[in-house]
């Protein structure tokens, strides 16, 4: 059968802006859904898990944040490696202090106190745009990285400065396998994901994205800068509070602060540029992008026969990652997600060339 | 109590000026051409190894006129290859650029020259001196390289400022940095001024990294001193010169003096594992600076029109 | 402050009116000490050479700046301090001389946007997408796409308006002016760099919005064929300072607005 809109007529508004307006895309979403629940465990090794399933969702979710403050309401933020500390040590130290705890209160916990967080260091933002902005959210990043590294509280005094996690479970079932952590991530963030592209399409997207392309224009219309703005940060610093809790507890176990500097922040504003900006699919597409190029590199030399040092193929990566997002800036700047669009529109045609 | 205080506002002040070179960098590019250029860090390594290395096979000079080169090569190549192609885009877009542009730079300098830590020798005497011996006991210590950058950046400004005032050049430059449209109609091909003012602070990153370099070694952490350089750009204005100076003074002395100062009360009051305010101090202090007078000490005040 | 939005005024009667308001940037007065009024439901132009102050005038009004001196009282409410998000929940809506839209955003979702303030359904709901929020969405677009019929854009809705031609950005931009189904519409220059065509179309619409609903307007235009043919009333300025306020016909034979255009040996 072609992939093809002909016959499918939409007598509705709704379903003229649903997620996915084309019946085969709709069964392509649900046979993708299925297949990562249903038939992935059945090959899938240690490997693949906590080192390309697990780390690409949990780092999706801090990117489709990131996106939805940078891309969709255009406030640059260097500052979400901090967000995902203070979701990760939120949760850690709930966590911790009432054991007695649901494991996804515990999460939920980490994203609103990073909200809270998020909202604070966002007030800079009425007055402020642009880098002078991103400077600001830098200023973010470093006091929270100094907070956990050095307030004791927050590391419940270990002294070494690093905090770990106890044994994980849900509802009495231990979470200690990689599979069962994969699960869970992954319905947690295909969840997350569903709410964000719910609201990016709403009132609230397009308050956001008002704000984005022209700020004069948005307040004529009545969006206060102050509730458009923050709001973004809130449900931002939400997301990336989430992904930091989960990163901390799924994929870290122990960690240190230094898990969440300023690379980190980096990391996933390079995801969202190379993913697209603004687009939810392109959040997932960016952390793919970014966790597989790294693996890749290091298969790399095995497979071509020549040895590279360690240190090079790092250099190799920065390379590869500063070119990309300079490439995608002036080449496609809507990134990935663009790329994709742009496949389907040529897939709707097939095998016609218009 | 005096002695050590000044001791660390003069040592501060010494490092502010480090700064305020790497801001400097930043400054000639964001009046010239719009772009906040992060990559100005990432500059400043490739320049200092380009120095180290080349002055393992040459006489010092010959190495800094060998790494000029260098860096006009690499200014021509960021014009061509980025800024060219991303005339007209917003400056946030230009922004992530250069983010981009800093990536590719510490992983090319790397590859290129190598990824250990290298030294360069300035000839400047590494023994601190002591000044105010008869004042304070012990006198004041003092590290004759961060006077030396202190001499060179002064060097560095004049010459800038005159070329800026004088020469014809210099004049095309002002024109662009106030209008880039009204620049071009009047015959001055922008590509060239872009060309020449990130050479120009290539030239200054190569200031810069031989001071920082000399003091702690070429190593991957002095592209970091880019982080240092962002809340000096604040509080100076993103398009003042003298901004840049004096806001590498101002956060250069009171990161220093808030660790002594500061530090120790934070420590007793909120029981720390450690000072460490210096990571911090001058982005907040940017900030709050920020709200106050967004467009920082000598910047313009920019009024939107509607 | 926020004018009262329930409180109405029957056609014929002040709107808004301007008492006495000056304004100035530094040493340059922009506005001096000008009034006027607007009456529900008529065609306002506002007429001027280059400079004259009409736009500022329109940014005072609108909330963008704030007079030295001088009263605005809208609805019946004086109001001092006020921001454009207060202007527009009193129901003042307004297009800009250069196009000022949502570049990213289709023709639909900028419209749709200038619907914001219609709509109340909380967040939870919005990201649900069910019950009450989507059916809130639905009964929103119907609304919207009755405007895209008025304007006749079917054919653009889904298209980035970046990318439409500057005579359909700027029926786009009166569309969500029209989303917020303003009492007072504040057009500056709509018909500025279009062709003879566009700026029938362009006067049409404005006719038939302001007959249809009863909106009331205020229009700056150069093209002084149609600010003849469309508006009730005219005020005019030069240098910032109000020198006629009549008929069309009456400004048309006014010495001072004559000299005020082709200049006059002084």
């Amino acid at each position: 059968m072609f992939y093809r809109e002909a016959g499918q007529f939409k007598t509705t508004y709704g379903s003229d802006e649903a997620i996915f307006p084309i019946v085969q895309d709709r069964w392509f979403v649900i046979a993708a859904i299925a297949f990562a629940v249903l038939v992935v465990p059945l090959f899938a090794g240690q490997y693949l898990y906590t080192e390309v399933l697990i780390p690409v969702l949990i780092l999706s979710l801090a990117a489709i944040g990131l996106n939805i403050l940078t891309g969709y309401c255009g406030q640059l933020s260097l500052g979400t490696g901090g967000f995902m500390a203070v979701g990760a040590y939120a949760a850690y130290n709930l966590a911790l202090r009432v054991p007695e705890v649901n494991l996804i209160l515990v999460f939920l916990f980490g994203g609103l106190m990073s909200m809270l967080v998020g909202i604070l260091f966002g007030v800079p933002s009425l007055r402020i745009k642009g880098f002078y902005l991103a400077v600001a959210t830098l200023a973010s990043q470093f006091f929270l990285e100094w907070a956990f590294a050095r307030i004791k509280w927050f590391t419940n005094y270990a002294p070494s400065g690093s905090v770990a996690v106890g044994p994980i479970e849900l509802f009495g079932i231990p979470i200690n396998s990689p599979e069962r952590k994969y699960l869970f991530v992954f319905i947690l963030v295909a969840v997350l994901a569903l709410t964000a592209k719910n609201l990016v399409r709403s009132r609230v997207g397009r308050m956001w994205m008002a704000m984005r392309d022209m700020d004069i224009a948005a307040e004529i219309i009545g969006i206060r800068p102050l509730h458009a703005k923050l709001s973004a940060f809130a449900v931002s610093s939400f997301y990336v509070g989430v992904a930091g809790a989960l990163w901390g507890f799924f994929r870290l176990g122990s960690w240190e602060p230094l898990a969440f500097d300023v690379n980190r922040s980096f990391q996933i504003l390079f995801m969202v540029i190379i993913g697209g900006l603004s687009s939810i699919l392109g959040s997932f597409l960016g952390a793919a992008f970014i966790v597989l190029v790294p693996i890749f590199l290091n298969q790399l030399p095995g497979w071509l026969g020549v040895g590279l040092s360690t240190a090079t193929i790092s250099h190799l990566e920065f390379m590869i990652f500063g070119a990309m997002i300079v490439f995608f800036l002036i080449v496609e700047p809507r990134g990935l997600a663009r790329l994709w669009a742009i496949a389907k529109e040529k897939l709707r045609l097939w095998p016609f060339p218009y | 109590m005096l002695g050590p205080i000044l001791e660390t506002l003069i040592g501060g002040l010494l490092t502010g000026v480090l700064y305020a070179l790497v801001a400097l960098g930043f400054v000639l590019i964001f009046k010239a051409s719009g772009v906040f250029n992060f990559a100005q860090g990432a500059m400043v390594l490739f320049a200092a190894l380009s120095v180290a290395r080349l002055s393992e096979k040459f006489p010092l000079p010959i190495a800094i006129v060998l790494a000029i080169g260098v860096m006009i090569v690499l200014a021509y190549a960021i014009e061509f290859l980025v800024l060219r192609r991303l005339v007209n885009q917003e400056g946030i877009v230009l922004f992530m650029s250069t983010l981009g542009v800093a990536y590719f730079l510490e992983g090319f300098g790397q590859t290129l020259w190598g990824s250990d830590i290298y030294k360069i020798d300035l000839g400047i005497s590494k023994n601190p001196i002591f000044l105010f011996e008869s004042v304070f006991p012990g006198g004041i210590l003092i590290d004759p390289e961060e006077v030396a950058a202190a001499v060179i950046c002064a060097i560095l400004v004049t010459v800038l400022a005159v070329f800026f005032q004088v020469t014809r050049v210099g004049r095309a430059l002002r024109a662009v940095a106030d209008d880039h449209q009204a620049a071009q109609s009047v015959g001055i091909p922008l590509n060239y001024i872009w060309l020449v003012v990130w050479a120009t602070s290539g030239i200054v990153a190569i200031a810069a990294g031989m001071i920082w370099g000399s003091k702690l070694g070429v190593q991957f952490s002095i592209s970091l001193v880019a982080l240092k350089a962002l809340p000096v750009l604040i509080l100076g204005g993103l398009t003042s010169i003298p901004g840049a100076i004096v806001g590498g003074l101002i956060i250069g002395a009171g990161e220093k003096l808030a660790e002594i100062l500061l530090g120790p009360l934070l420590i007793r009051w909120f029981d720390l594992a450690g000072g460490g305010i210096e990571n911090w101090f001058a982005y907040v202090l940017a900030l709050l600076f920020l709200l106050v007078r967004p467009q920082g000490l000598f910047g313009e005040r920019i009024i939107e029109r509607i | 402050m926020r004018a009262p939005a329930g409180s109405t005024v029957a056609a014929g009667e002040v709107l808004l009116s301007v008492e006495n308001v000056s304004l100035s940037f530094g040493g340059v007065k922009a506005i001096q000490d000008v009034s006027f009024d607007i009456r529900k439901s008529e065609v306002r132009a506002i007429i001027g050479p280059n400079g004259a102050g009409k736009t500022s005038m329109l940014n005072v009004v609108n909330g963008f700046y704030q007079p030295q001196h001088g009263r605005i009282t809208f609805k019946g409410t004086t109001r001092t301090n006020m921001r454009p998000y207060d202007a527009a929940h009193g129901g003042i809506a307004r297009t800009f001389q250069n196009v000022a839209l949502f570049r990213g955003m289709s023709a639909l979702d900028n419209i749709m946007a200038g619907r914001t303030l219609k709509m109340h359904r909380n967040f939870f709901w919005q990201i649900l997408r069910i019950g009450p929020a989507l059916a809130e969405e639905d009964e929103h677009r119907h609304r919207v796409e009755e405007i895209i019929d008025f304007l006749e854009i079917q054919a653009i809705r889904k298209v980035p308006v970046g990318r439409l031609p500057y005579g359909l950005q700027k029926r786009v931009e009166l569309g969500r002016a029209l989303a917020m189904e303003p009492d007072l519409l504040l057009l500056d220059e709509p018909m500025a760099g279009m062709n003879l065509e566009e700026k029938e179309d362009m006067s049409r619409f404005i006719v038939d919005v302001n007959e249809q609903y009863g909106t009331t307007i205020a229009l700056i235009e150069h093209d002084m064929g149609v600010v003849m043919d469309l508006s009730d009333r005219v005020v005019v300025l030069d240098h910032g300072a109000k020198i006629a306020d009549a008929t069309p016909d009456d400004v048309k034979r006014d010495q001072n607005v004559i000299d005020a255009y082709l200049g006059v040996a002084h």
